[in-house]
């Protein structure tokens, strides 16, 4: 019994991390689509892939090394909405550190007002300063970046995967197809 | 063969001729069709910008076989690719819908729109045109002013009919994101058009500004969760119009209330059944396509793999739900890869609200009788358009034996496939839009 549950979630997470693959490929492929990011479309890739990340932690058996540092953020979390006015530059698949702990249960991290210190060079807030719609000529940092310099530095797809996702980075970031 | 008056009360013949382009490009695709409001024109637009008018002939008792057939009356270029320099992106010129202004005047007037930009048509006839100018001759050249002994008064003289279409309109400039959907009210001085997250109201003789009405923008991007698919205004109360959004709800709206109509004044919305959830539960319940019945007391919509019937005075169940086909719940994973699980299927009534029809995959659509609960699934195809003869119904076999006329879920072509369907206001007349074909069906029982 206990055999045909491992399968039954194996499945299911092999299942969860191909539908992830093909969703990252599908939302890099819109950005050099005629006529721009499409917001519905970009919309329902992020629900699908935020679906399929959520299934595949829950099914993930607790004996694997998961989570081994609960602060880092989730990758993949397409909670936020994406922002087609920005340019493609601006779409970014990586995690919202503070809306992902919140989804999680875990005590919310204020993105707004963040410690001088720990300034963010990202944009955020209701009155951002510069309009949405210009194009982003640099790469943003992601608040993760920030707190943790200390880790390696992000594969070159911008699909930024913390270490303890590692397994999970490695099969994902082989089918993104360059764009 | 059997006849198919037991499924429904119609029985549709093809007329003699399929429209289609002669080569076949991408921007051949019909991407919208609409019947104007007396059925005599009828409008269809393609990926590459261009509307293309059908008029019904006159039934002449010289010419019966002709029935009534649709020709084409006028062609133009409505909208041509653009480049955003600022933020360095294409605009398509795809023509996403065309509304019919009613008749006014001896001229038609059309809205056609594509991403960004909605125009006002005129099609107007020119069977006259003057002769015999003082300052230049018939064909232009300026005449000799020694030559011009005397004056004369310009007379009108007969000519071959020309149609000829002038953007009266061009309302530009007031969508951020790409509009999906135009709606004429019913005061006919109006008109609304709606992109992913605002609805903007337009007057139709002032082209510099609009008014927003709706706007579900959230001050934050990142916490967007819905996006608006489609709008229309109600067919009488000018002050009444719906949204559709992608996470399956509608929201009726008053314009007297305030200005912003962020607050429905009706909220329409089905609970999810847990048992189907899936990873793509929120993809298939986004609504395609929202339309008021002629009467004005329901609404349908599309989604994915169903149609619903809502009465506007209930809002927590539709009144009706019609599954289009249903067979493609178990394939979804298969049609997300393939992109199909993307595609948004219009749906339309007819003249007297009793049927209702939408589109599927292999050039089926489908039609529910909602007085009779028959349902019966067409094909749009050259091989079953032989004039005169009878539409056949088809069958998507699901599973078990398949029968000879079956066709297997397995073998459906999924890249033919009919979004756009349009029933003309009065008759059991229908066009179909499969891909670059236009398909014309008539009711008429000789």
């Amino acid at each position: 019994m206990s055999d045909t549950t491992t399968e039954t979630t194996m499945e299911v997470n092999a299942e969860a991390r191909r539908i992830l693959a093909v969703s990252i490929s599908k939302l890099y492929a819109s950005r050099s689509q005629r006529g721009g990011l499409r917001l519905h479309r970009s919309l329902l890739l992020s629900l699908v892939m935020r679906s399929a990340r959520d299934i595949y932690h829950s099914s993930v058996p607790p004996a694997e090394p998961m989570d081994t540092s609960p602060e880092e953020p989730a990758e993949l979390d397409l909670e936020s909405g994406p922002q087609p006015d920005e340019t493609s530059a601006e779409l970014s698949l990586t995690a919202r550190g503070g809306a992902h702990r919140e989804e999680e249960g875990e005590p919310a991290e204020d993105k707004e007002n963040q410690s001088p210190t720990r300034c963010s060079r990202k944009r955020r807030g209701k009155t951002s300063v510069a309009p949405h719609f210009l194009p982003s000529k640099r790469a943003r940092l992601e608040p993760g970046e920030e707190r943790h310099a200390a880790l390696p530095p992000p594969p070159p797809v911008s699909c930024r995967i913390g270490p303890a996702e590692s397994l999970t980075s490695l099969s994902l970031n082989r089918v993104i197809p360059a764009c | 063969m059997k006849c198919f008056s037991r499924y429904l009360p119609y029985i549709f013949r093809p007329p003699s001729t399929i429209l289609s382009s002669s080569c076949h490009t991408e921007a051949d695709i019909i991407s919208t069709v609409e019947f104007n409001s007396s059925g005599e024109l009828l409008a269809t637009g393609d990926k590459g910008g261009r509307v293309v008018v059908f008029q019904r002939e006159q039934e002449s008792k010289s010419q019966p076989q002709r029935r009534g057939e649709y020709n084409v009356y006028s062609t133009f270029q409505s909208h041509e690719p653009e480049f955003d320099y600022l933020k360095s992106l294409e605009i398509e010129e795809k023509i996403n819908k065309i509304k019919w202004l009613p008749q006014q005047n001896a001229a038609y007037f059309l809205l056609s729109t594509n991403d960004k930009t909605v125009k006002l048509w005129k099609i107007s006839e020119r069977d006259k045109r003057p002769e015999g100018y003082n300052l230049k001759d018939d064909d232009g050249r300026i005449r000799d002013p020694s030559t011009i002994t005397s004056l004369r008064v310009p007379v009108l003289q007969p000519m071959d009919l020309m149609v000829e279409a002038t953007a009266r309109r061009v309302f530009s400039n007031a969508h951020t994101y790409h509009i999906n959907s135009i709606s004429v009210n019913s005061d006919l001085q109006t008109f609304i058009s709606t992109d992913d997250l605002r609805v903007n109201l337009w007057n139709l003789e002032i082209t510099d500004r609009s008014f927003n009405i709706v706007d579900i923008k959230p001050a934050n991007m990142e916490e967007l969760t819905e996006v608006i698919t489609s709008a229309e205004f109600h067919p009488q109360q000018c002050h009444t119009f719906a949204y559709s959004s992608s996470k399956g709800s509608i929201r009726l709206c008053d314009m007297r209330q305030a200005a912003l109509c962020d607050k429905h004044c009706k909220y329409f919305e089905e609970p999810e059944d847990p048992a189907t959830r899936s990873f793509f539960s929120e993809i298939i319940s986004s609504i395609s396509d929202v339309k008021f019945s002629h009467n004005g007391r329901h609404l349908m919509t599309r989604d994915y793999l169903t149609v619903k019937v809502w009465d506007l005075q209930m809002e927590n169940k539709p009144l009706e739900t019609y599954q289009v086909h249903d067979y493609l719940r178990g394939k979804l994973c298969s049609l997300y890869e393939n992109d199909c699980i993307f595609d948004k299927f219009e749906c339309v009534w007819n003249g007297s609200d009793s049927v209702i029809m939408t589109g599927s995959y292999n050039n089926f659509f489908r039609m529910f009788d909602r007085n009779t609960k028959r349902d019966v699934t067409l094909e749009a195809s050259r091989e079953n358009s032989k004039p005169r003869a009878i539409l056949k119904p088809r069958k998507v076999c699901v599973g078990g034996k398949r029968r000879k006329d079956e066709i297997s879920v397995d073998s459906l072509d999924f890249s033919k496939k009919i979004l756009h369907t349009t029933w003309h206001p009065h008759e059991n007349i229908i066009a179909v839009a499969a891909t670059n074909n236009l398909y014309i069906f008539q009711d008429k029982v000789n």
